[in-house]
């Protein structure tokens, strides 16, 4: 395989309660069979850094699709339009998500050059979206990239009354991996020391690293919160990590 | 992070937008991460009107010193407003 050729568009699939919702697919050249990743896009919605970060799943040899979590607030709208609509609505509820992901799940396991295996990985807000889909779905992997509110509750002001997970640690049915920065407020390092101790506790299969230097959101190449040393690793840690969970 | 932090509220005025003006009615204010700004957090404003689409939207992302400036401006101005001029 010629790493790095793909090809990439927009399709619709099955989420949450059979609707129809756009999402972007990104599958390598080679015929496969490989696993699948569910690429779970940030707040700011299903912009272009998610549908680059979908790419490279691809260009490494995953089939890879990122579901537009807005579809059904503002269809065909600009990305961050459409989150600003997400955002007064009071954001995605956890089931709608979790039903998402599912058709994302089998969208993937369903295309030719699948071996069965899918994996999420989520960003931000997504990241602990990430961890609710791999305590709700049969996943073979799942990675946390610094999502916050996993253990603790979101302020009030936010009108969605999405509850904590702490409950649902016991959940959890694949490997998780979770990447966070040292310098994060939300999740800060004494709510990821306690959701590791939940996990051992709970005799999961975890692996974390909290970078030091890096805050929130340090995989974001276009904004100031971009930390290429802690990136570079993280992005090493999930090759790794997903040729360990995702091979055939 | 993001702060899911969100203030909502209606508003009656206008605003013009990228395909020009257009009639306000809803309002989000909140301090999280913007699109645009080159910064990790934002005031964010949002000046929307849901019935015409996601599109009529007026949007700015402000430093918390630009945006606790021109708050105290507005309010500024309004206190300060010639007698009679805004209704009670």
């Amino acid at each position: 395989m010629t790493i790095g050729d793909l090809t990439a568009r927009t399709v619709e699939l099955e989420g949450h309660d059979g609707d129809a919702i756009e999402a972007y697919l990104a599958l390598p050249l080679d015929t496969g069979p490989a696993g699948g990743v569910v690429v779970i896009h940030h707040m700011p919605g299903w912009d272009a850094a998610s549908k680059e970060i979908t790419r490279r799943f691809a260009a490494n040899g995953y089939l890879a699709v990122c579901p537009n979590l807005y579809s059904r607030e503002a269809p065909g709208a600009e990305p961050d339009d459409a989150a600003a609509v997400a955002r007064a609505n009071g954001g995605v509820p956890d089931e709608r998500l979790v039903g998402d992901v599912a058709g994302s799940a089998a969208f993937l396991r369903g295309r030719p050059g699948s071996n069965g295996k899918v994996a999420t990985i989520g960003f931000c807000s997504g990241g602990r979206q990430s961890f609710l889909s791999a305590c709700s779905l049969d996943l073979d992997a799942a990675v946390d990239c610094y999502g916050a509110f996993v253990l603790t509750p979101p302020p009030d002001e936010f009108p969605l009354r999405i509850g904590p997970l702490g409950d649902r640690v016991g959940d959890l049915r694949c490997p998780l991996l979770g990447l966070f920065g040292a310098d994060d407020q939300y999740p800060g390092p004494d709510e990821v020391a306690e959701f590791e101790r939940s996990l051992a506790a709970e005799g999961k299969e975890f692996e974390f690293h909290s970078y030091d230097g890096a805050g929130h959101a340090f995989f974001n190449t276009d904004r100031p919160s971009f930390r290429p040393e802690a990136a570079q690793d993280g992005w090493e840690r999930i090759w790794a990590f997903f040729g360990r969970h995702l091979s055939a | 992070m993001c702060t899911y932090r969100t203030t909502t509220l209606a508003v009656e005025g206008s605003g013009k937008g990228a395909a020009g003006w257009f009639p306000v009615t809803d309002a989000s204010v909140y301090f999280d991460h913007p699109v645009h700004a080159p910064a990790d957090h934002t005031l964010n404003v949002d000046l929307r009107n849901p019935s015409r689409g996601a599109s009529a939207r007026v949007a700015v992302e402000l430093d918390p010193v630009s945006a606790r400036a021109l708050a105290v401006a507005i309010l500024d101005m309004l206190d300060n407003a010639p007698p009679g001029l805004i209704p009670s």
